[in-house]
């Protein structure tokens, strides 16, 4: 399946491909991006790391990293 | 294990699962009980919250807010430092503003070219200097001179326990332990009238908490990164404890929570170091004169200029 993945630290959007049945947790290990560093919403809501993802679902990263 | 039937927006380092409202009130006790655990603000204060409109600050501005409307002889006042970083700083103070506008909390902005002759971006373009080392020095500075001006009885910090872990380490692994005696959440001496006593209700948060209160109370602003941190030795060091916290959840905790058991006796060996006042300011020193205006002459001889003296 295809996820629209915005990460707003590189304020980029990417397409991931993932199995069917992912998580959030394989999301970021697919994109190589630790979990502690990072919010995930979809739909404007948090979701955590073991929320499954769906076909075409619109992913936002929110970096958790101050800012300086 | 899920606090209600509601969908969890986060696990917590123990495993436990909160909602928004559930973690919303999770996170507002765990700074209040830190405000009372660390004795970090009396019952009557003219408090300063220092804010730069990153997520941080403005999470403490919104949660003192709440606290002062319970507690109206708790009165707040922002201050905010322009550093002078294009791109950058001027977008944040917007947020800034625009928050404390929201919350009708007066905000007091100084600036880095008013008050030392030159933005950072400028400085950094005639000295060969590391950013945050010049940086840190004028904000420390400027910090505590103006809060006395503004008669503040303590000045609040956004920092969170990332950051204290990595204050930690950073001291550490450069033998700086004299400079860890100055770390914990109340920081400066309370009986000297020099020193605005600084204080940070957010130290037991850690910044992925922190983010999330700041996103589900639409606190949370774009992402915007100083464009110098990149380059800091503070930015290594964080990345090596978020890969070690990834791999052992918790470790952040035990390493502040350790340094909580031993800060008593840090504070007690270095506590006779000797405090001098600049020959030139009269704030606060180490030596003859105060590392604010050794910096502001080394600009001055930089750009071929007359001294300015620091009013």
């Amino acid at each position: 399946m295809q996820i629209n993945v915005f990460f707003d630290r590189e304020n980029k959007e990417k397409t991931i491909n993932l199995d069917l049945n992912s998580s959030v947790k394989d999301l970021l290990t697919k994109m190589n991006i630790n979990p502690v560093t990072v919010i995930v919403s979809r739909d404007s809501n948090i979701i955590t790391e073991d929320e499954k993802i769906n076909d075409n679902d619109k992913i936002k990263l929110i970096s958790v990293i101050s800012g300086g | 294990m899920n606090c209600c039937n509601e969908k969890p927006i986060i696990e917590l380092t123990a495993g436990e699962k909160l909602c928004k409202q559930h973690f919303t009130e999770y996170f507002e006790n765990k700074v209040f009980k830190t405000i009372t655990k660390f004795d970090l603000i009396g019952k009557e204060e003219n408090l300063g919250v220092a804010v730069s409109g990153g997520k941080d600050s403005l999470t403490l501005l919104n949660i003192l807010n709440k606290l002062s409307k319970q507690n109206p002889k708790i009165k707040l006042t922002a201050i905010a430092i322009n550093e002078g970083i294009e791109g950058y700083r001027d977008k944040s103070l917007i947020t800034a503003q625009n928050f404390c506008d929201k919350l009708n909390i007066k905000l007091n902005i100084y600036s880095y070219e008013k008050e030392f002759g030159m933005p950072l971006d400028n400085m950094l373009k005639v000295l060969d200097v590391k950013p945050c080392t010049i940086c840190g020095i004028f904000r420390r500075y400027l910090l505590n001179k103006k809060s006395k001006e503004l008669g503040f009885t303590k000045l609040a910090t956004g920092h969170n326990l990332d950051d204290e872990c990595q204050s930690i380490m950073m001291n550490q692994f450069k033998n700086n332990i004299h400079s860890s005696a100055r770390l914990g959440p109340k920081v400066g001496i309370n009986e000297n009238k020099n020193f605005v006593q600084r204080i940070k209700p957010l130290y037991l948060c850690t910044e992925k908490e922190v983010t999330t209160y700041a996103f589900v109370n639409n606190i949370l602003d774009n992402f915007i990164e100083c464009p110098n941190i990149g380059k800091s030795y503070r930015a290594q060091i964080r990345d090596m404890l978020n890969d070690f916290e990834a791999k052992f959840p918790g470790t952040k905790y035990s390493i502040v929570n350790s340094f909580l058991q031993i800060l008593p006796d840090l504070k007690q060996r270095f506590k006779d170091a000797e405090v001098n006042y600049c020959s030139n300011c009269n704030e606060p020193a180490s030596k003859d004169k105060c590392n604010a205006c050794k910096y502001v002459e080394k600009l001055n001889k930089a750009k071929n200029k007359p001294l300015i003296k620091i009013k």
